[in-house]
């Protein structure tokens, strides 16, 4: 194999699962050490820079970052990074002094932005402090898209949300509540906008056209629009019995939100197992704290109305196999009636463009969804672009706070005159964390302790108001336990060949045996080779250039790492060194410096 | 030495032997040698020959003098048996232990301060008494708990790292445990486990005293250029005699050799030993001429290595003694001590 390139940020930056697996490439080994070190406001402006809403995050995040965490390879559980973020936003000091702000004098451009919702605002945060004039329009009276309205206070109180929209609306945003854009055309020609951005969401809930539905209407609600309706107080009662078909994570808020609202039997109805649920494994366990009962392999058949009355539902109840073709097929086993006196429906949700004129440039393609470019986030109309659910379906808040990101360096390079394909290029840092022969600037001792619990108000409090958070966050005590099980992943093991003696004591003291020195080969002999062989490929082997003396090669496995920096304090030349890698991610407008490996 | 306890994460996919234990299981304390020590290598060697014969912790017993080598059993097999022992009186400690309870396994770890200077005459006495045990010697030519002076085993012409050049000559351990008429001479690296694991496994089969000569350089004092105990001059230098494959007892024999290239050796315990002749007509199990052999190697400025010589057959030290089959520990007292009234009978034949 070649020598591997780690003057590549991307090399480094893989081997950091957390931050690689993050949408907005969160910066999370180095958050929780300012949390360790009770620099909650650093930790906070840190974690602001990539994801923009620490607080909101920090409660309702999907954690893409939780399943890649490298403590799951050496033991079960992940490092709670997700709860960890709320304590650095819950802990924090006033950071409004800290925030980016307009300069004084607007660089002249006009940039309008369809719908204030994660995407918007993010787009909102980036241009703004560069002197772009943003114009927000929300057709709803208040700002922040589904966050709000399809996020229950229970799981995100009003306050956290308002606030860090408040963050990016106060830096000199013009938005402009109750006000539907009605006709993209109009927009662009007499708007007088050099950009818009379409960051409308995906806000049509799925409907479930089998029958009895419209008979059945006044008692039957599509779930995005219902939790709406709660979140602005329109609707403060749910019947006794209350069905919610889908098992995402709307279906998770709408039977807890039932559950509030004076619901006594909520079930949520599933048509396969679940293994095939698509809602957060962690928002499953709360929904069934609260008593709320999940029905597997029932399929819904028709509303069953009695006097204009809903009064339940039937349901085929099946068995899943699979066909010659691998495809699950449903065969039905019996049929049900179950009864009910609402029904909440959350299957999905769709996009809709009716507004947008489809003779004004902007390409179509399928599902009549814009044709959207996947880097630049550009229709095919220049100037135009499209972001968060809006451009390809649903996805989480990380995802859209990360289109907007893009979305406006492409906006700036726009309204720059460069193309749109130009983008910074990522950069990085990595610096020494040696202070002494065995003292390192990070916390190199494993904690084998398990993942910290989350603590719970309690049941009663809690559904007795749905504005009672349902979480409490960690205290003191369970923070600085769960910081200390993170394994520092961006402190690297870099390696200098020609400093290397090849004694073997790093080789002997690893103690997840992921290091050999070796003669060069292919990569499947490498990995077989190795002192444990290294059969995850998704990870990459670290290959150094000849070593002086026998011209083998250092093989790492990045597999199981704990970055304990043993090697580094057992080498006798410090041809190991514990480096900080810190990336450097753009954003709009920001310079990065080539790639430059600082060595102290 | 690092105050950080290793971590008890492992890889998922650790290799685990007979007795379902890792090979982390047979360590011991974390090292508080300099980093680079050759003697962490011997000791991840030890480890690793421990692992793969399925060794029962509580079988060994481990043994030694005072040097920095003497620290070494600390660091593997936290449940063995141990003794560290008056500088260089290691041997006594383990012929005595060994002549009590026979069926554990011995090593004693030494250094050439601990055997070629203080301890010289018990290291020759164990070879003469073949006690049957592991005695690996982990050689760096000088003195390094004491600053790096010049031990016996530094070669004539070698540097100081202060650039003094040593006059006297050498005592080399393995000429002299070959003339002594051990049975089991090896000499290994510390840099190169693919040749010493093997070695290590070997001396475990052997009975008798098995003697590993183990080149280990000292990263603080004698790992500059113009020693010749370096990890670069013993790399450069290094004339591989004899590689040893070790088979141990109920493996099956994968490798296949060409007629006349291999010997194999059935040890004691029924493992098997393929010695490959690296050089041509060498004979391991000729004493006289090993000895000859080795000392053409070594006025070429040479450091010759493998499993040297080999004689199985040789009777170890409770032979000699005539001793039961069973551990003297393992007796009853009565049997063993049968009391004045029977020393009394016995002293009637001189009468």
């Amino acid at each position: 194999m070649q020598p591997t390139d780690t003057k590549d940020p991307q090399y480094y930056h893989k081997v950091v699962d957390c931050q690689w697996a993050c949408p907005a490439h969160t910066n999370v080994p180095e958050y929780i050490r300012l949390i360790a070190e009770g620099r909650y406001t650093d930790s906070y402006m840190l974690n602001r820079k990539s994801n923009v809403f620490p607080g909101i995050l920090g409660r309702t995040c999907d954690r893409p970052c939780e399943p890649a965490c490298r403590r799951v390879r050496v033991e079960d559980e992940p490092v709670a990074i997700c709860r960890l973020k709320r304590v650095a936003a819950d802990l924090r000091d006033e950071v409004k002094h800290l925030l980016p702000k307009a300069p004084p004098v607007t660089n002249g451009k006009k940039v309008a932005l369809i719908g204030a919702g994660p995407a918007s605002l993010t787009v909102a945060n980036d241009l703004v402090p560069l002197g772009y004039e943003v114009t927000i329009f929300e057709a709803l009276p208040k700002a922040g898209g589904l966050m709000r309205t399809n996020i229950p206070s229970f799981r995100l109180p009003v306050r956290v949300l308002e606030e860090e929209i408040d963050y990016i609306l106060d830096m000199g945003v013009d938005i402009r509540y109750g006000h539907r854009i009605d006709s993209m055309k109009e927009l662009l020609d007499d708007g007088g906008f050099d950009a818009v951005f379409v960051g409308t969401g995906a806000p049509k809930g799925k409907e479930l056209n089998i029958p009895g539905r419209a008979e059945g209407a006044a008692n039957i609600h599509i779930g995005i629009e219902w939790l709406e309706a709660i979140h602005f107080e329109h609707i403060d009662e749910v019947g006794e019995r209350v069905l919610v078909i889908g098992v995402g994570n709307t279906a998770m808020d709408c039977c807890r939100s039932a559950k509030r609202l004076g619901g006594k039997d909520i079930k949520v109805m599933a048509r396969k197992t679940r293994p095939f649920f698509k809602a957060s494994p962690w928002e499953l366990e709360d929904a069934e704290e609260e008593q709320v009962e999940i029905l597997v392999n029932h399929s819904p058949q028709r509303f069953v109305i009695e006097d204009g009355r809903l009064t339940g539902m039937t349901f085929d109840i099946v068995e899943w196999t699979e066909n010659e073709k691998g495809r699950l097929v449903s065969t039905k086993l019996d049929e049900v009636f179950i009864p009910a006196d609402d029904v909440v429906l959350a299957i999905g949700q769709d996009n809709a463009f009716p507004w947008i004129e489809r003779d004004i440039g902007i390409e179509f393609g399928e599902w009549d969804m814009p044709v959207v470019d996947r880097a630049t986030f550009m229709t095919t109309r220049p100037g135009v672009f499209v972001g968060g659910d809006a451009a390809w379906g649903p996805e989480n808040i990380i995802w859209a706070v990360e289109h907007g990101h893009q979305a406006a360096i492409s906006i700036h390079n726009h309204c720059q005159g460069l193309p749109v394909t130009e983008r910074p290029p990522y950069g990085m840092t990595l610096v020494s964390t040696k202070m002494g022969i065995h003292e390192w600037r990070y916390s190199n001792d494993y904690n084998p302790a398990n993942r910290t619990p989350m603590r719970y108000e309690d049941l009663e409090k809690r559904l007795a108001d749905i504005k009672v958070e349902a979480e409490l966050g960690y205290d003191i005590p369970q923070t600085a336990r769960e910081v200390e099980r993170c394994l520092n992943c961006d402190i690297q093991t870099d390696f200098t060949a020609k400093l290397c003696i090849e004694c073997d004591a790093c080789v002997d003291v690893c103690p997840v045996q992921c290091l050999t020195m070796t003669e060069n080969g292919t990569e499947t002999e490498l990995r077989d080779r190795l002192m444990a062989p290294a059969d995850n490929l998704e990870q990459a082997i670290y290959v150094s250039e000849d070593l002086p003396q026998t011209k083998r090669v250092m093989v790492k496995d990045e597999d199981v790492c704990v970055h304990c920096g043993l090697c580094a304090e057992r080498c006798p030349t410090a041809a190991w060194d514990m480096m900080q890698f810190d990336l450097i991610n753009p954003h709009a407008g920001q310079d990065t410096w080539s790639t430059v490996a600082a060595t102290a | 030495m690092s105050y950080i306890t290793k971590p008890v994460a492992r890889h998922k996919g650790t290799r685990i032997n007979a007795l379902g234990l890792t090979m982390r299981d047979y360590e011991g304390s974390m090292s508080t040698l300099c980093a680079g020590c050759g003697h962490d290598s011997v000791t991840a060697a030890l480890i690793q020959s421990f692992f793969e014969l399925d060794v029962e912790p509580h079988r060994v017993a481990k043994l030694s003098g005072i040097g920095c080598s003497s620290k070494t059993p600390t660091y593997f097999i936290r449940e063995a048996h141990g003794f560290n022992s008056v500088h260089g009186r290691m041997p006594s400690i383990a012929a005595g232990a060994n002549a009590a309870n026979k069926d554990l396994l011995y090593v004693g770890i030494s250094g050439d301060g601990d055997s070629l200077s203080i301890g010289l005459g018990q290291f020759c006495h164990a070879i003469r008494r073949n006690v049957n045990m592991l005695y690996v010697l982990e050689n760096n030519g000088v003195y390094g708990l004491t600053k790096g002076q010049f031990s016996a085993s530094a070669d004539v012409g070698t540097k100081s790292k202060q650039g003094e050049v040593n006059q006297q000559g050498p005592i080399d351990p393995v000429n002299l445990a070959l003339t002594l008429g051990a049975t089991f001479v090896a000499r290994s690296f510390s840099g190169d486990k693919a040749q010493l694991v093997p070695i290590l496994k070997a001396g475990f089969a052997h009975r008798g005293f098995a003697f590993v000569d183990v080149i280990s350089p000292c990263v603080t004092f004698n790992d500059h250029v113009g020693s010749t105990k370096s990890y670069a001059h013993t790399r450069t230098h290094m004339h591989e005699v004899v590689e040893t494959d070790f088979v141990p007892i109920r493996s099956e024999i994968r490798t296949a050799y060409a007629e006349g290239s291999a010997r194999a050796v059935k040890m004691h315990d029924g493992s098997t030993l393929h010695l490959r002749k690296v050089a041509e007509d060498y004979d391991p199990t000729n004493r006289v001429a090993v000895i000859e052999y080795l000392g053409g190697v070594v006025a070429r400025g040479e450091v010759p290595t493998g499993l040297l010589y080999l004689a199985e057959a040789g009777a170890d030290m409770h032979e000699f003694s005539q001793t039961v089959d069973r551990p003297l520990v393992d007796l009853p007292y009565e049997t063993l001590c049968p009391g004045s009234g029977a020393l009394a009978e016995l002293q009637k034949e001189w009468w």
